[in-house]
């Protein structure tokens, strides 16, 4: 681009959310414009704006001339006619496509493929998560050139924040008219974190360079890379286990290992191998005994009725596992004072040796959870009794903060943790397991009359989860709906009815939508 | 203080004269300000123009030396009353708030300033808060300076243009004794650009001669017969003199390098969007040398007759860019043709958009059509931008269609730690035991309480007026009393009089909550009469709690700590089932995040810098236990608590996770405990430059704990595989 024959602006919108930087990086694009002989013309939208939400900044550069003529710059971007787009994040880069700031004629669009989720995506009661592949897919469709990359993860790696990472990549596409050292230079002049911005810089750059490189063929490579998703890995891992179950498990389960390869095939092993090591961590080898004999029920059936997907068994088992390991007291207890999640905790708040690290838990145990855990007879006495009751209510009524690194917390976790064998005869287990057994009966009823319905039945026990009134409210969901099996069955779409009713469950925690179906 | 500091910026202020002014669009309109003698300064903040008066606070040592007085008035009326120190002598001064909001507040005072008229230049600084990042209802600023005959700049944006507006607009409003209405556009307030600088100018009436010496002259004063003057003194002298002067200065400017028989007349505001326009479809080049004439409006009100008509000869066309509705200066335009007897056809609203925002879109379909009808070889129809293709076609910018459930919306929230967000989370608590109500919201923060996950509030009547918006809401039969919301800044903005004197009069039964963050913080952080904080320039720490005293409130209670999720909750409780007659007023105090961490987070890294011991607190939750239901999300929607894909081998839901943004405000482990919510959440507590007693401590109870945990780990053997152990550590 030379001052002679550009007749119009360098266009660059950035999209950002409040508090993102997006105004730092706005800022440096006109320090560097106006130091490399540009007039520079930047806008935002002020106000409210900053409180979290979508922001748009709009940036126009033009070449000064030797009579000094100004030229006239838009205040606000036209779809169709931006050069660069920088996206802070991928549903905002999303939100550039649809607005027409992108288009395949003319625009770079440089973008963080990371997810920060939606309000919508995360007040879902089940999965409300957006796919990213579909944004990625159409950003790659809309833009002339893409260079998308996890950039939030570069700029957690040097330190600096994401803005650091777009510039140092806006430079690296080579779309702008200056040097790698006016980019710099900009950076230098606001003067602030300027040794872990230019790092950050450094690795935008780098990044934006190789994404662009052009591959043997001569066509640019354009990278629409996301970050690796823990789906990817969790089917990875899946499938190693499905080929030889036994090297996934200890010794202790070597001879339960052997058995699902020879009695399994191939698509449900994983499932069952996480089965048996989730058991038998909750409780004990013979309990992971127990949960194969009841998948052994359903596995035969499955042969003889299924479709040969053995989605059947997968679900039947996956959600067998879960509800045997239902969420006690003890089982909370026996994670809380792991050496594994210590590690976890430490990582996580990037403590560094010389520091110290506390860990304090903010626990509620009602009556109804502590008589869970006692044997049955003390269970029920003790939910009977008003006076125990009330101290329990007084202990603990409006929560209990339990100081894990203290040696008093930590003994008071890992005594509950360690009350595993009397479980078996606890108020609550045997209630478990009478629930338990009855829903796989009906499952399995269900699989010679229709199939798919009683792989839908035994995905419903996902609305049994969580604590306290959260589970509470889930079992009477899920009741509700195991009650309306008879007139389901003769529903029109019996699979797509209880997937209905399911859907409606999670759709709002008053459990309306629900009612609404089931009148 | 407020949030964002210009203390370097305003440095910009003592450039010499001729110098080049780089620099945004409110730093440019103070140095106008000073560069045109100005004697005091007042207003009120909010966006667009919040900054403004930031810049203004932050520049008062500056002012102060050339001897300007600057206020943070109580309400935008405080600042247009200001204005009265014009009427009887040359002083200049200049107000600055957000509309219209702000100018229907300021209305009252500036009719009665409008109908006497001024000696001293009246300047009406109003930031136009217009379109798309616009936060309030859309209306015009135009109805104000029409209805009480007051003169509406709106310039170019360009620096220099709004440079200039400022100065000639004190002259203009001196030389037709009438206050002068300077709209600044959304965008034009943070527009970065340049100009070159005058000299600063000391007043040279002061406001000491002023005071020493005064003045008064019945005649100025609304009050008949004086008012019915007025009337005719605007029409018959103010009104004459102001378009004379706008003719003689030459401020509206006829841009003709085409000599095309039709032309384009345009708000001065909108002349960088039309321009762009006119380039995009070839007529025009970056610098603005038109193919097609342009006319623009650097004064908005009055429309001057005579340049029209001058305009509009021998022109079979105009399209006039007039921004929003109803469409005040194309009726005016088409009256004065008509009263001309002129032939040239006026189009605009009809070939662009009644309402709504003139978006480049909106403006260059407009232009095409335009000159489609009158000049269509104009038209290179196969080389056209993009944005006029139509909808359909592939290379139209748009063309890629995402879904809503795609892209969701992506409103403004409380951020990570604000002190509101528990105020909501206890109120959904205590709701679960009173039952809904109805609640009248305001303006503020607070107001995002609307949206997901509370979805809480059900009118917002204005700033200040969540009390009152609740007045009309009595009914001795019901069993439940209405609730009321209302920000610090709206309380002394007007609710304690509107609101809760009102209420107290009245004898309402209302439960109002005061949300006290001891700022204006929802504008950006200025300090207010309840700040908590020394000002060195204001008076400060007057409480909430003892203004509604002293008005006549009986049932009143400050939380000084909002995070207090059950005390909270039990408050709401009380003052929802309170037999006391009349207002139950709840102060939930607690300091802006905001501003909270940017005073802070500087202090903590210096002191551990130094090598003291500091604490640092996040929240987590734990992965194995979390069961994916989100409802502690339902009850927060902070932006910290998030969530991930679950790591449990069998679990297909994601989870709910703290992101490092957080800052260990306390909520999530309050609600745990409140909500009886589960036990995945803990505190994770960092102890910098720990003293000799925390690590003697932590190695007695590292050494313990080891060794119990070296026990557990020996009961689980045999599960995991050998070699892989490692690898379950780190997942």
């Amino acid at each position: 681009m030379t001052q002679a024959t550009q007749t119009r602006a360098i266009t660059m919108a950035i999209l950002a959310m409040g508090g993102e930087g997006g105004g730092v990086l706005a800022d440096w694009m006109v320090s560097l414009g106006e130091h490399s002989g540009y007039w520079a013309q930047t806008t935002s939208v002020p106000g409210v704006a900053q409180r979290t939400g979508a922001t748009i900044y709009y940036v126009e550069l033009f070449p000064r001339t030797a009579d000094g003529a100004e030229p006239i710059l838009s205040t606000m971007p036209t779809p169709g006619e931006v050069d660069i787009v920088l996206a802070s994040e991928l549903m905002e880069a999303g939100r550039s496509v649809v607005r027409g700031l992108v288009t395949p004629k003319n625009t770079t669009l440089i973008a963080s493929t990371h997810r920060v989720y939606s309000m919508m995506e995360k007040t879902a009661l089940g999965d409300g998560r957006v796919d990213s592949d579909t944004i990625i897919e159409n950003c790659m469709k809309a833009a002339a050139k893409f260079v998308g990359g996890d950039f939030a993860k570069i700029a957690e790696e040097s330190g600096s924040v994401i803005s650091s990472v777009l510039f140092g990549a806006l430079a690296g596409t080579g779309r702008l008219p200056f040097t790698r050292k006016e980019f710099e230079s900009a950076i230098e002049r606001a003067g602030v974190g300027v040794a872990t911005s230019l790092n950050a810089f450094a690795r935008g750059f780098e990044y934006a360079q190789n994404a662009l490189k052009p591959a043997s063929t001569g066509v640019p490579i354009q990278i629409g890379m996301k970050p690796v998703s823990v789906e990817d890995t969790k089917a990875a891992t899946d499938a190693a286990i499905a080929a030889d179950p036994t090297a996934a498990v200890g010794a202790r389960l070597s001879a339960q290992a052997a058995h699902i390869q020879n009695t399994y095939p191939a698509s449900v092993r994983a499932t069952l191998v996480h089965g048996i090591k989730r058991t038998t961590e909750y409780q004990d080898v013979k309990y992971a005994d127990e949960f194969l004999a009841r998948v052994a029920s359903v596995y035969a059936l499955d042969l003889a009725h299924g479709d040969g997907s053995f989605r059947l068994t997968n679900e039947a088992a996956r959600y067998t596992a879960l509800w045997m390991t239902y969420e006690d007291t003890i089982r909370v207890a026996a994670i809380k004072v792991r050496a594994r999640r210590f590690d976890r905790i430490h990582k996580e708040a990037r403590a560094k040796n010389e520091q110290v690290v506390g860990i304090m838990e903010f626990l509620h145990p009602q009556v109804q959870e502590v008589a869970d855990t006692l044997p049955t007879a003390l269970g029920k006495w003790v939910l009977r009794s008003k006076p125990v009751n009330a101290l329990i209510t007084r202990v603990s009524g409006n929560g209990i903060k339990v100081n894990t690194t203290s040696a008093f917390g930590y003994t008071t976790l890992y005594i509950l943790s360690r009350l595993r064998p009397i479980r078996r005869r606890s108020l609550r287990f045997n209630e478990e397991q009478l629930l338990i057994d009855a829903w796989l009966t009906t499952v399995m009823d269900l699989a010679s009359k229709n199939y798919g319905l009683a792989c839908e039945v035994a995905e419903t026990q996902s609305l049994v989860k969580g604590y306290g009134e959260t589970h509470a409210n889930g079992l009477a969901n899920f009741d509700a709906i195991m009650a309306e099996l008879p007139r389901t069955l003769v529903a029109a779409d019996p699979v797509a009815r209880q997937i209905a009713l399911r859907t409606a469950a999670l759709a709002e925690e008053s459990g309306e939508k629900l009612r609404a179906l089931l009148r | 203080m407020a949030e964002r500091s210009f203390k370097e910026e305003v440095q910009k202020l003592r450039i010499p004269a001729g110098e080049e002014f780089h620099g945004e669009g409110i730093l440019a309109v103070t140095k106008a300000l000073l560069q045109s003698g100005v004697s005091y300064v007042g207003g009120y903040q909010g966006a667009p123009i919040s900054h403004l008066m930031d810049v203004l606070g932050d520049a008062n040592d500056i002012l102060a030396e050339l001897g300007v007085h600057f206020e943070n008035s109580a309400s935008e009326a405080t600042a247009a009353a200001m204005l009265a120190a014009s009427v009887n002598y040359p002083l200049r001064g200049a107000i600055t708030f957000k509309s219209t909001v702000g100018t229907n507040v300021a209305s009252d005072a500036l009719a009665n300033l409008a109908s006497g008229g001024v000696t001293g230049g009246a300047l009406i600084i109003v930031g136009e808060d217009y379109g798309e990042g616009s936060s309030i209802m859309q209306e015009r600023s135009h109805a104000f300076a029409m209805k009480s005959q007051m003169w509406l700049l709106d310039p170019r944006p360009n620096l220099t243009a709004i440079v200039d507006s400022v100065e000639y607009g004190f002259e203009l409003s001196e030389y037709s004794n009438t206050p002068v209405m300077l709209e600044l556009r959304l965008r034009s307030c943070h527009l970065h650009g340049s100009f070159i600088t005058k000299e600063n100018k000391r007043p040279t009436f002061t406001r000491k001669e002023a005071m020493e010496n005064p003045r008064r002259d019945v005649s100025r004063i609304v009050l008949p017969p004086a008012s019915f003057m007025h009337e005719q003194e605007k029409i018959n002298q103010r009104m004459p003199a102001a378009i004379q002067f706008i003719k003689d200065r030459k401020i509206n400017e006829m841009i003709s390098n085409g000599k095309k028989d039709f032309g384009i007349i345009t708000q001065g505001g909108l002349y960088n969007t039309v321009m762009r326009g006119l380039q995009l479809l070839g007529l025009a080049d970056i610098y603005g040398n038109s193919e097609i004439p342009v006319y623009v409006l650097n004064v908005t009100y009055p429309i001057i007759a005579d340049e029209v008509e001058e305009f509009a000869k021998d022109k079979r066309a105009l399209l006039l860019f007039e921004e929003g509705q109803p469409d005040y200066i194309e009726q005016n335009i088409h009256s004065i043709l008509r009263k001309a007897d002129a032939t040239a056809k006026l189009h605009g609203k009809d070939v662009l958009v009644m309402a709504g925002e003139y978006t480049p879109t909106v403006v260059t379909k407009g232009l095409l059509s335009f000159v489609r009808m009158y000049a269509p070889d104009l038209i290179k129809e196969n080389d056209l931008p993009a944005i006029v293709l139509p909808p359909d076609s592939p290379e139209h910018p748009m063309a890629i269609k995402l879904t809503q459930g795609e892209v969701h919306m992506r409103p403004p929230g409380f951020c990570t730690g604000c002190p509101e967000r528990p105020i909501f989370s206890a109120l959904k608590l205590a709701e679960r035991e009173t039952g809904k109500h109805h609640v009248s919201a305001d303006i503020g923060c607070h107001l995002f309480s609307i949206l997901p996950p509370f979805d809480i509030g059900a009118t917002t009547m204005g700033y200040g007026l969540g009390s009152a918006g609740a007045a009309g809401f009595q009914d001795a039969n019901s069993e439940k009393p209405v609730l009321a919301f209302m920000g610090d800044g709206g309380f002394w903005h007007n609710g304690l009089t509107s609101g809760v004197g009102n209420a107290v009069f009245n004898e309402s039964n209302q439960v109002l909550v005061v949300v006290d963050n001891a700022y204006s913080a929802a504008t950006g952080g200025q300090d207010i009469l309840s700040s908590a904080a020394d000002n060195p320039i204001r008076s400060t720490k007057h409480p909430i709690e003892r203004a509604v005293r002293g008005v006549g409130v009986k049932w009143a209670k400050t939380v000084t700590n909002t995070y207090k999720v059950d005390e909270l909750r039990d408050t709401f409780i009380d003052a929802l089932t309170s037999k006391e007659p009349g207002p139950k007023v709840i102060v939930a105090q607690s300091e802006c995040t905001l501003n909270r961490t940017r005073r802070e987070r500087p202090l903590a890294a210096k002191a551990e810098k130094e090598g003291k011991r500091v604490v640092r607190e996040r929240y987590g939750i734990d992965p194995e236990t979390c069961t994916g239901d989100h409802s502690c999300i339902r009850i927060s929607g902070c932006p910290s608590l998030s969530i991930t894909a679950n790591p449990d081998p069998l679990r297909k839901e994601p989870i709910a996770t703290v992101l490092s943004s957080c800052v260990g405000c306390g909520l999530c482990g309050e609600n745990a405990h409140a909500a009886a919510l589960c036990p995945s959440f803990y505190r994770t507590q960092v102890i910098s430059n720990p003293t000799a007693w925390d690590r003697f401590i932590t190695s007695l109870r590292n050494a313990y704990i080891s060794r119990l945990q070296s026990g557990i780990e020996r009961r689980y053997a045999g599960i995991e595989p050998e070699a892989s152990t490692a690898e379950l550590v780190s997942a």
